[in-house]
């Protein structure tokens, strides 16, 4: 043991990461009880997500899909079932829990942005920091590198009416990777954008990927699917069809041949 | 989440909508400006009440008649007529807590100086009253134990007869007429204002040597009433535990039958104006402190209103790692900062509108530190405690359904 040094046993630890799975959810039930009827949105779901990949989501309304990503976001808990997260199960945790899990290992991004009116770039990047209670220099430093991550350094004191619809998706990805989490959760990121946008934000989706974050993505155009490496199709509380995404398009590339807001 | 960041987001969240907070900080500014303004009147009456109690003598005892019950039938106070001469003598000489006392009778007579008349209490007793009462001559002199011993026909006028007989002319040296009798005014009595417990004119009197009244104007033997000064403020209940004990012995009061004579201690009378200046204080506190709650009720009502419209920020905030701590702290520090704010501006009101009270109604405007701190921390309690529940409704939302909220 004395032989291995410091780096080394960093390196093992990313490795041993990369062929554990980060998400694994096994065979998970969820109803909802609405008075008279009950619903059963999840009937036994299993699924496992390694860290390093890009999982789309797909299904029709009312397939399951949506209460799925509540329960990997750690906003609800499965009615029964596991799901381990970084190889701990986080299924009955308490609401403190849960809210601490939410805040550190998990970055949400939401159709609508869902940014603070009224409340600069900067400082809706800065805010996941403020509940890690991280110290102030450090808060700051973090958000200023979430937003550069995101092409935004020239927008930090922009308030989100100043902001396009793709710049204000963009500071909600920032705000996502602020307390570098080991997941983005994204719920129809795209579905506010016209095309051209919606490419771009695939592409800094794939950047990131190849950084080694670990994406989950909903969405219910397959297009924006393709850009995934994996997709997993919902109907009916149960998964039909997971399967990898063959000829994977480089948004990057894509971008080239599209027609710019100028054209 | 540190207290300055939630400090800063609570300022932002509520110039959000200035005219709104506003409002709402209107009802604590208002509870809080009329709590210490209303204070600062109960206070200033009870001072004033109790300068005018120690500008009466603060040690002062009133020995006056008393009742009498003949065959069943009781009389009011002052009815017998057993309290002479010599029983203040007796009180002076033989009371060891007793200073001075004075002996008092009294009539009420016509009294004229050339065309002008006016109706006034005629008091006679002798030079060391005016020292008992603790009360200077603004001009001339007192009538003498010499004047006293030969019921000279010598007075001494109170500030409204001066004023009512006199005018802008010199009373010194002048004869006024009481009775059809004429007096040589010697002395004017500096002013004395309103009795703090009967709340009547003290300065429209005149003063006679006792032997005079006595002889000339009334005819009566006996004393009205005899003034006593004790030797110091606490020896005034011994004093009065004495003069009764002499008394009754000296007017052959059998154990277990009732005072001819009743001796009233101004500590008493001091204590009584201060407790019902106390009540008043505590009656328009209180009815200011019912705005101060209608304040409250008012930030409660916009939190929740607050809370509502901010249903989705809530739900962010839970998604990106907010607990239900932090909401419930960041509403709760909202409405705390509503009503300290409110509170902040109310000291200024309060202090402002108690000026004018004193300016423009002329009252005594007393206000103390103790009611702005009590004022501050009471309307940083309204914050809590209205602000409690609509924080308490905000931590509770459930993240889903908050994010779902249009």
């Amino acid at each position: 043991m004395a032989a291995i040094t410091h780096s080394e046993l960093i390196e093992q630890a990313g490795l041993g990461e990369l062929s554990r799975p980060v998400i694994r959810v096994e065979d998970v039930h969820k109803y909802y009880d609405l008075g008279e009827s009950k619903v059963h949105a999840l009937r036994g779901v299993s699924v496992e997500i390694a860290g390093g990949e890009f999982v789309a989501i797909m299904g029709a309304s009312g397939s399951g899909k949506s209460t799925f990503m509540n329960l990997l976001g750690c906003l609800d808990k499965p009615s029964s079932g596991r799901y381990l997260l970084d190889g701990t199960d986080v299924s009955q945790r308490d609401k403190k829990a849960l809210a601490a899990i939410r805040n550190r290992k998990l970055g949400f991004v939401f159709q609508g942005f869902n940014l603070l009116s009224r409340t600069t770039a900067l400082e809706n990047v800065e805010l996941p920091t403020l509940y890690a209670r991280l110290p102030k220099q450090e808060r700051l430093q973090r958000a200023q590198e979430a937003l550069q991550l995101v092409g935004l350094a020239d927008r930090m004191e922009h308030f989100p009416s100043q902001l396009s619809g793709g710049q204000q998706q963009r500071v909600a990805i920032a705000r996502a990777l602020v307390n570098r989490p080991s997941i983005l959760l994204a719920d129809e990121p795209t579905g506010n954008l016209d095309s051209r946008t919606s490419v771009e934000i695939m592409q800094i989706f794939q950047t990131l990927n190849e950084g080694g974050l670990t994406i989950v993505l909903v969405t219910h155009e397959p297009d924006i699917a393709r850009f995934a490496k994996r997709t997993i199709v919902f109907r009916d509380g149960k998964i039909r069809r997971d399967e990898p995404v063959k000829e994977r398009p480089r948004a990057a590339e894509l971008l080239k041949t599209m027609p710019t807001v100028e054209d | 989440m540190d207290l300055l960041s939630i400090l800063r987001i609570a300022m932002r969240a509520l110039s959000r909508n200035k005219m709104r907070s506003a409002l709402t900080m209107l009802g604590i500014i208002i509870g809080v400006g009329a709590v210490i303004a209303m204070v600062g009147v109960g206070q200033g009456a009870s001072k004033q009440v109790q300068d005018q109690i120690s500008a009466m003598g603060s040690n002062m005892l009133f020995v006056s008649n008393g009742t009498v019950n003949r065959g069943g039938l009781r009389l009011g106070w002052g009815q017998t007529k057993t309290l002479v001469y010599d029983d203040m003598k007796a009180i002076v000489q033989q009371a060891p807590a007793v200073k001075e006392a004075a002996p008092g009778s009294s009539t009420t007579a016509q009294v004229v100086f050339g065309d002008d008349n006016w109706f006034t209490n005629v008091q006679g007793t002798e030079p060391q009253y005016f020292d008992i009462r603790s009360w200077p001559m603004q001009e001339g002199v007192s009538f003498t134990e010499s004047d006293v011993t030969s019921a000279a026909d010598v007075a001494v006028i109170g500030a409204t007869v001066r004023q009512n007989l006199f005018g802008a002319e010199e009373p010194l040296g002048q004869t006024v007429r009481i009775s059809n009798l004429p007096f040589k005014v010697v002395g004017v009595l500096s002013t004395k204002g309103q009795s703090a417990a009967m709340g009547q004119d003290q300065d429209d009197v005149i003063f006679v040597p006792i032997t005079t009244l006595q002889k000339k104007l009334t005819g009566e033997p006996w004393l009205r009433y005899i003034v006593v000064s004790a030797v110091s403020k606490d020896a005034t209940y011994a004093a009065q535990e004495e003069i009764t004990a002499l008394l009754r012995d000296r007017h052959r009061i059998r154990p277990g039958q009732d005072d001819d004579f009743m001796v009233r201690n101004l500590a008493d009378v001091a204590q009584l104006a201060d407790q019902s200046s106390r009540v008043m204080t505590m009656l328009l506190a209180s009815i200011a402190g019912v705005s101060l709650i209608v304040g409250g009720i008012g930030i409660m009502n916009i939190m929740l209103v607050s809370v509502t419209e901010r249903t989705r920020e809530i739900g962010v905030r839970m998604a990106i790692g907010a607990t239900e701590e932090d909401v419930q702290r960041q509403f709760l520090i909202e409405a705390v900062v509503l009503s300290l704010m409110g509170g902040a501006a109310g000291i200024f009101f309060g202090v402002g509108s108690s000026l004018i009270i004193s300016k423009l109604l002329g009252w005594a405007v007393l206000v103390s530190p103790l009611a702005i701190v009590a004022a501050v921390i009471f309307s940083a309690g309204v914050g809590v405690f209205f602000g409690f529940y609509p924080a308490r409704k905000a931590a509770r939302l459930d993240p889903i359904e908050a994010l779902r909220f249009e």
